[in-house]
C-alpha cells in the first residue's frame, strides 16, 4: 500500500529535505534553522527554498560567514532546550568548525555524566565532479565518524533523505547529516507523510548472490550501475547502502557477505583511513569464513580534487571500474 | 552600591572564602599525590567569579573555563560533589567523566566548563539566543581569560550577538597571563576598543574589588533581561599562583616581587574584609567564625570525596550517545 502512495508522488532530494525540515518545524517549535544564506537565497543549492516565507527569519537565520561561532551558537541553543539544524555550505568547511563539532558537541553529553544534551542537527554536503576544486568537493564523512558522540547520516534517495532527515532532528544526539550536492535533482518516490528512518538500519537496494556491494551517498548510483553491467556478465550482485555509518548496521553487512562470499565497498571519501577501511573491516571480521576474497576497497583517488574535468573525473569511482573488479573477484573465487 | 553591602557583602565574602580554601585543598591533594591529573587554581581571582555570579539567578546561565572550580562554585555548585569530580568518583558533578575542566551543574545553569581556550564562547551566546527564542527573560555570563581574546570564535559570536541583541555578557577576566606569556606580548591594540567596534558596550571594573565587579555585571545583567543586548566586561584581576598546581618555577616569567604584591596588597578577599570592618559590618569575630564554618564544609567536602567510590567499568561506554 505504501508503494502505491509512493507511486503517485516524486521529489527531488533538494524537495524532500526540505520538506522534511518544513514538517518537523511545523511539528515542534523548537527547530529551526541556522546557517549562510539559507534565508531568502534558500542556500546556493536552493534546498530551502521557501522555508523563510513560511516560518519567517526567526527560524530561518541567516548567519554571517563564521562557521565556528555559528556551529557554537548552534550548540548552546541545543544544550538549553531548542532544536537547531545548522547549516554547513560545503563540507569542506566542516574543518572551520570541528572544535565546535568535535571537542565540544560531540562530547558534552559523556563530559557531564550524561546530564547536558546536544540535539543539534549539522547539515551539510560532499560529493567531487561538480568543477569545484580542491575546497569545495571533498566528502569528509569519515572525519566526524571518527568522532565518538556524533552520530552520521548520508542519504542516497529522496525518500531517504527525508526520513533521515526527521530522524536526525528527533534525536538527542548532534548528528551530522551529509547529501550529495550532485543529486539535488535527483528524483524519487516520496510520501507526503510523516516517516522516519531508524539510524542504523542498512538497506538493500538491490538484492543479488555473487558479491556485495556496499556503497553511500552517490555511490549507491555507481554500485546499481555496476550491478546492470554485472548482470550481463551472468553475476548477481547485492547493492546494501548502510545510510549512517554511525550507528553503522554491521549485522546486514556481514550477512550479506556471508551470503555472497566476496564484498566491495564504495565510498566518495579518501580511500585511506576511510569508510571504506572501517566498513572493510567490519565485514572481514564477521564473514571471514565465509568469505572466498579479500574485501576490497574503492574510495576516492588520495588526492586534492582537481579542478580539470579530465583529472577531477579520474577521480571517483565509477561503474566501470567497480564492475570490472567484481567480475574478477568472482572468477577468481569461484 | 547599596545593594553589596551588609548581608550581601558577607554572602559575598563566605563565596570567596569557600573558594580560596577549596583551591588550598586542591593544591594539598595535588601534591599529596591524592589527585589525579592537574588542576587550574582560582586563587586571587575570587571576586570576578562571586561579583558576576551574585548578579546573576539561579536559571541565568554560565559557561567557564579550564580555570572554572571558582565560577562553579559561586554558581552554587557543593563542594563535595566538586571534590568528587575532581577526584574521578562516581558522586562528582560528572560521575567522575568530566574532571577539573568539565564541570557541568545544569540544576543551577552551569552549561559547563570548557578545557578549549573559548571554547565556550559559542554555547554562551547560544544560550542567550534559545533564552531570547523561547521567551525567557535569562541571560547568559560567559567568562574566559584574556587569552580568549586571540580565539576568531570570539568575535564571530560577539558580531553576532551584537546583530542580534542577545542577553549574553562577555566576561574578560584579564589575569595578564596566557598560560607562561604576559598579555602584553599577545594581545596588539586596546583591548577596550574590541567591543565598540561590534556596538557593544565595554565597561572595565577592578576585578579585585568584589563590590566594584557586582556592580558592573549588575547594570550588564539589566541591560540583557530588558532586551538592549550583549555587553562586555573587563576585570584586571591576578592568578596567584602558577598556570596549574604543577607550575612552580614562575621566574622565568614574572617576578616574585609582583606575585607579593598582588598577594598581600591586592587580595580579593583582604580587601572586602577591610572595607566591612571600616564601614562596621563585620569584625574579626565574624571573620573568625565565617572561616570556621567554610573549613569545616571544605574537610567534610574532601573527606566525602576521598571516601567515595570510583565509577564502576560499565561507566565507560555510558553516555557516549543520549
Amino acid at each position: 500500500m505504501r508503494e502505491q502512495a509512493i507511486a503517485e508522488r516524486r521529489l527531488s532530494m533538494a524537495e524532500a529535505v526540505r520538506e522534511a525540515l518544513a514538517q518537523e518545524m511545523r511539528r515542534d517549535p523548537r527547530v529551526f534553522v541556522m546557517g549562510e544564506d539559507v534565508a531568502e537565497a534558500g542556500t546556493p543549492f536552493k534546498v530551502l527554498s521557501g522555508l523563510v516565507q513560511e516560518f519567517g527569519p526567526e527560524r530561518v537565520m541567516d548567519t554571517p560567514i563564521s562557521e565556528p561561532g555559528f556551529t557554537g551558537i548552534g550548540l548552546g541553543a541545543a544544550m538549553t532546550g531548542m532544536r537547531p539544524v545548522v547549516d554547513i555550505m560545503f563540507g569542506d568547511f566542516l574543518f572551520l568548525a570541528l572544535d565546535q563539532i568535535a571537542n565540544q558537541a560531540a562530547k558534552v553529553h559523556y563530559m557531564s555524566g550524561g546530564k547536558l544534551k546536544a540535539p543539534l542537527v549539522i547539515r551539510t554536503t560532499l560529493g567531487a565532479t561538480r568543477r569545484s576544486a580542491a575546497q569545495h568537493s571533498q566528502s569528509l564523512h569519515a572525519l566526524v565518524s571518527h568522532i565518538p558522540g556524533l552520530k552520521v547520516a548520508l542519504p542516497s534517495t529522496p525518500y531517504d533523505a527525508k526520513g533521515l532527515m526527521k530522524t536526525a532532528i528527533r534525536d538527542d544526539n548532534p548528528v551530522v547529516i551529509f547529501e550529495d550536492k550532485m543529486m539535488y535533482t535527483v528524483r524519487g518516490p516520496v510520501p507526503e507523510d510523516d516517516y522516519t528512518i531508524p539510524f542504523g538500519q542498512a538497506d538493500v537496494k538491490r538484492a543479488g548472490d555473487d558479491i556485495t556491494l556496499v556503497a553511500t551517498s552517490s555511490m549507491v548510483y555507481v554500485a546499481l550501475a555496476a550491478a546492470d553491467l554485472l548482470a550481463k556478465e551472468g553475476i548477481s550482485a547485492e547493492v546494501i547502502d548502510p545510510r549512517t555509518t554511525v550507528p553503522l548496521d554491521v549485522e546486514t553487512l556481514v550477512s550479506s557477505a556471508m551470503k555472497t562470499g566476496h564484498a566491495i565497498v564504495i565510498d566518495e571519501g579518501y580511500q585511506s583511513y576511510g569508510v571504506t577501511a572501517e566498513i572493510a573491516s567490519v565485514i572481514s571480521d564477521g564473514a571471514f569464513y565465509q568469505l572466498d576474497a579479500p574485501v576490497k576497497r574503492m574510495g576516492a583517488m588520495d588526492v586534492p580534487i582537481p579542478f580539470s574535468p579530465a583529472l577531477e573525473d579520474l577521480t571517483v569511482p565509477t561503474a566501470e571500474k567497480v564492475a570490472e573488479l567484481a567480475a574478477k573477484l568472482c572468477r577468481k573465487g569461484s | 552600591m547599596s545593594a553589596a553591602k551588609g548581608g550581601q557583602s558577607l554572602d559575598m565574602y563566605r563565596s570567596m572564602l569557600r573558594i580560596r580554601l577549596f583551591e588550598e585543598q586542591v593544591n594539598d591533594l595535588y601534591r599529596g599525590a591524592k589527585m589525579p591529573g592537574l588542576a587550574h587554581l582560582y586563587i586571587g581571582e575570587e571576586a570576578v567569579a562571586v561579583g558576576v555570579c551574585s548578579a546573576l539567578r539561579d536559571d541565568d546561565y554560565i559557561t567557564s573555563t579550564h580555570r572554572g572550580h571558582g565560577h562553579c562554585l559561586a554558581k552554587g555548585a557543593s563542594v563535595d560533589r566538586m571534590f568528587a569530580e575532581l577526584l574521578g568518583k562516581e558522586a562528582g558533578y560528572c560521575r567522575g567523566k568530566g574532571g577539573s575542566m568539565h564541570i557541568a551543574d545544569q540544576a543551577k545553569g552551569n552549561l559547563g566548563a570548557n578545557a578549549i581556550v573559548a571554547g565556550s564562547v559559542g554555547i554562551a551566546t547560544g544560550a542567550a539566543l534559545s533564552a531570547k527564542k523561547r521567551g525567557t527573560d535569562q541571560v547568559a555570563a560567559c567568562f574566559f581569560g584574556e587569552g580568549a581574546l586571540g580565539q576568531g570564535v570570539v568575535y564571530e559570536c560577539m558580531n553576532m550577538a551584537a546583530l542580534w541583541k542577545l542577553p549574553v555578557i562577555y566576561v574578560c577576566e584579564n589575569n595578564m597571563y596566557n598560560e607562561y606569556t604576559h598579555y602584553l606580548e599577545t594581545t596588539a591594540g586596546d583591548i577596550a576598543l574590541r567591543a565598540p567596534a561590534f556596538g557593544i558596550p565595554f565597561r572595565e571594573a577592578d576585578g579585585q574589588d568584589v563590590r566594584s565587579v557586582y556592580e558592573t555585571t549588575h547594570a550588564a545583567v539589566d541591560r540583557a533581561r530588558s532586551g538592549e543586548g550583549p555587553s562586555f566586561l573587563l576585570y584586571r584581576t591576578y592568578r596567584q599562583h602558577g598556570h596549574h598546581v604543577g607550575d612552580i618555577d614562575r621566574a622565568y616569567y614574572r617576578s616574585k616581587e609582583e606575585e607579593t604584591s598582588w598577594a598581600t596588597d591586592r587580595d580579593p578577599i583582604k580587601l572586602l574584609a577591610q572595607s566591612m570592618e571600616a564601614e562596621g559590618v563585620a569584625d574579626a569575630v565574624t571573620f573568625d567564625r565565617l572561616e570556621e564554618e567554610v573549613r569545616t564544609e571544605i574537610s567534610e567536602g574532601v573527606k566525602f570525596a576521598l571516601d567515595a567510590p570510583y565509577p564502576g567499568p560499565e561507566e565507560v561506554q555510558m553516555h557516549v550517545y543520549a
